[in-house]
């Protein structure tokens, strides 16, 4: 292993290595022990990236959730070609990911609770959202308006996807059309933010829960901070586009760490379905345990 | 008038046939045929070179500063305008405009984003840039036309919604947002069109139209072509491959359905004949509003829902039972 990719692997947020120090406290952490945990620095409480089936598996009960279109694969539209071609470099992301694209979709049950669950994966090309995103959301809205389910969108996202251009950019008005026939049908939207959460995700679906909750520490925006130093050439405040600076702004309802959320959101869902929340909760404190 | 590289056969003619009228007056010969042969070579020049834009090249022409903009437009098309300020909530956002207006007796409501011209100017316009109270004015009086039941023209001309700390602050993501959802559910004809520059979510956040047009030398994009380059070529030099790549020019967009119509532009670009532009945008806009008057509030929702529902490219495997 040359230097530089030795000091890269150091600096990567998920490192497959034994040990890893945490990039927020540099804290050595047996990698083990942060799978373990939820993906949390057993120190400082850092959130790490979780995949997308990580997340399932923390918020849908056991063995509940059935995914859909899960036999969608992106197109080329463009013929597009950067530093490889496109296709090559979904193949490259699928490897990687072990996905297809960057969200999974499906209905389960959160404390025995139907609903409607999407949740991105940023591995895939950075959680971008082409037509495939944009298609498996818009039909999960679409499932659960036919269902009359609560649907909940844990997004990750680095916005647009480039190689798709205006059909990409055209994805955000899709899922945010889709949200309007979900509003039209009063059923509850619970959107989840975490790190990170940027561009075209954010100015769509992403904002647009009727609660939305966010992994402390998350980056959540719409102009990357790197661009918008480059546009007022000034500095950035302390803590600025993280999850608690949007909270005190007033952009997200809660900053809740991962541990709480599924109890958190189940809570939520009791108030808009007209639920007992005491009952939903004992009756799944084994499974939580567990 | 400034001019661009590739126009340099244009910029020579014109110098001839100047230096020829004024030959001519000053000697006090008849040089009409030759000034008439010279104009007729310029157009076709000028055809030839426009006809054959680059992608990057109609960019360039898309940000020409004396490109007409939204209020040139409401100048030169309307009878009556009556502009109306603010979102009710931060401030009036000087970027992104909006009012009431007649077109050929045709009462409409008229939202677009505005440059400037100058320096000066640009100052007060954010260069086209909005920021997210002029998103929600802009939603403020889409619902107002829904209410009172009047048509709409969205005008997009923005390099992109503004990146700056104080849009992050009070929701740009979310002002976009909530016009992309609450644009579905006008119940009168939306007609968009792509003026100059269709910068991004900034576009979009007015652009949820029944019909989306796009000016000829106009272009419509999810990122910066110099952005993209940046990113995807590590080289904001390759502008241009990234405009390339990214087909973000009138024929391309006709082409996967994003808009329906191209509004065709003077010769040479709408920044060398305003009054021309203006015209030829008036004739279509006015034939798009005939098209859908007919329409009734559910239909026009209902068509465009379909309009944004269909676009997408992917693959799909039959799922075994």
């Amino acid at each position: 292993m040359s230097l530089l990719s030795r000091l890269r692997k150091k600096k990567s947020a998920i490192p497959d290595g034994l040990w890893i120090k945490c990039q927020n406290c540099g804290e050595i952490i047996y990698s083990k022990t942060l799978n373990e945990a939820n993906k949390l620095c057993p120190k400082c409480g850092y959130h790490y990236i979780f995949s997308a089936r990580e997340r399932i598996a923390l918020l849908c009960d056991e063995n509940s959730f059935v995914e859909q279109d899960k036999n969608m694969t992106p197109g080329d539209p463009l013929k597009f070609v950067d530093s490889v071609a496109y296709p090559e470099r979904q193949a490259r992301h699928s490897k990687k990911s072990g996905e297809s694209e960057a969200v999974v979709t499906g209905t389960a049950k959160m404390n025995n609770i139907p609903i409607a669950i999407g949740v991105m994966d940023f591995s895939y090309i950075g959680g971008t959202m082409g037509s495939v995103v944009g298609e498996k959301i818009t039909r999960l809205i679409e499932t659960a308006i036919d269902k009359k389910l609560p649907v909940l969108i844990s997004s990750a996202s680095g916005g647009v996807r480039m190689q798709e251009a205006i059909i990409g950019l055209m994805q955000m008005a899709k899922t945010s059309a889709a949200l309007y026939k979900l509003k039209q049908a009063k059923l509850p939207f619970i959107s989840l933010l975490t790190n990170p959460t940027t561009g075209g995700t954010t100015a769509s679906f992403a904002s647009l829960g009727d609660v939305i909750i966010a992994e402390p520490k998350s980056l959540i925006c719409f102009a990357g901070p790197r661009v918008i130093k480059q546009t007022i050439r000034q500095d950035l405040p302390e803590g600025f586009q993280t999850a608690e600076f949007l909270l005190e702004h007033g952009i997200i309802d809660m900053v809740v760490p991962r541990p709480e959320m599924k109890e958190t959101i189940t809570k939520i869902l009791c108030y808009f379905l007209h639920l007992p929340i005491e009952k939903q909760n004992e009756e799944n404190s084994s499974k939580i345990e567990s | 008038m400034l001019t661009y590289d590739f126009e340099k056969p244009i910029v020579e003619l014109e110098k001839k046939i100047t230096e020829l009228q004024k030959y001519a007056d000053e000697v006090q010969i008849d040089a009409s045929e030759e000034l008439q042969s010279l104009q007729n070579k310029r157009e076709i020049v000028c055809k030839q070179i426009y006809d054959d834009l680059t992608p990057y090249q109609r960019v360039q022409v898309a940000r020409h500063p004396n490109r007409p903009y939204t209020l040139d437009y409401i100048n030169m098309i309307c009878d009556d305008f009556v502009e109306l300020h603010g979102d009710r909530r931060f401030s009036d956002d000087q970027a992104l405009i909006g009012g009431l207006a007649t077109i050929d007796g045709r009462q409409i409501m008229i939202v677009g984003h505005q440059k400037g011209r100058d320096t000066k100017d640009n100052i007060k316009r954010n260069f086209g840039m909005a920021n997210p109270e002029g998103y929600r004015k802009a939603m403020r009086l889409f619902e107002m036309a829904d209410k009172f039941n009047l048509p709409i023209l969205a005008l997009i001309d923005t390099p992109g919604a503004y990146p700056g700390i104080g849009a992050e602050e009070r929701g740009q993501a979310e002002a976009i947002a909530v016009n992309l959802r609450e644009m579905m559910g006008i119940g009168t004809p939306v007609v968009c069109v792509v003026i100059g520059e269709g910068g991004s979510g900034g576009a979009l956040g007015i652009g949820i139209g029944n019909r989306v047009l796009i000016m000829e030398n106009s272009y419509y994009t999810v990122i910066s072509p110099e952005g993209c380059a940046a990113i995807l070529f590590r080289d904001a030099a390759r502008a241009a491959d990234a405009a390339n790549a990214m087909r973000i020019t009138a024929k391309y967009l006709l082409e996967f359905g994003i808009v329906e119509d191209i509004i065709p532009e003077p010769i040479g670009g709408a920044h060398r004949d305003h009054e021309l532009a203006a015209k030829l945008f008036k004739e279509k806009i006015v034939k798009h509003f005939e098209e859908l008057s007919e329409m009734t509030p559910d239909e026009l929702r209902e068509s465009r829902y379909q309009k944004f529902r269909k676009v997408g490219v992917f693959n799909e495997t039959q799922e075994p039972e």
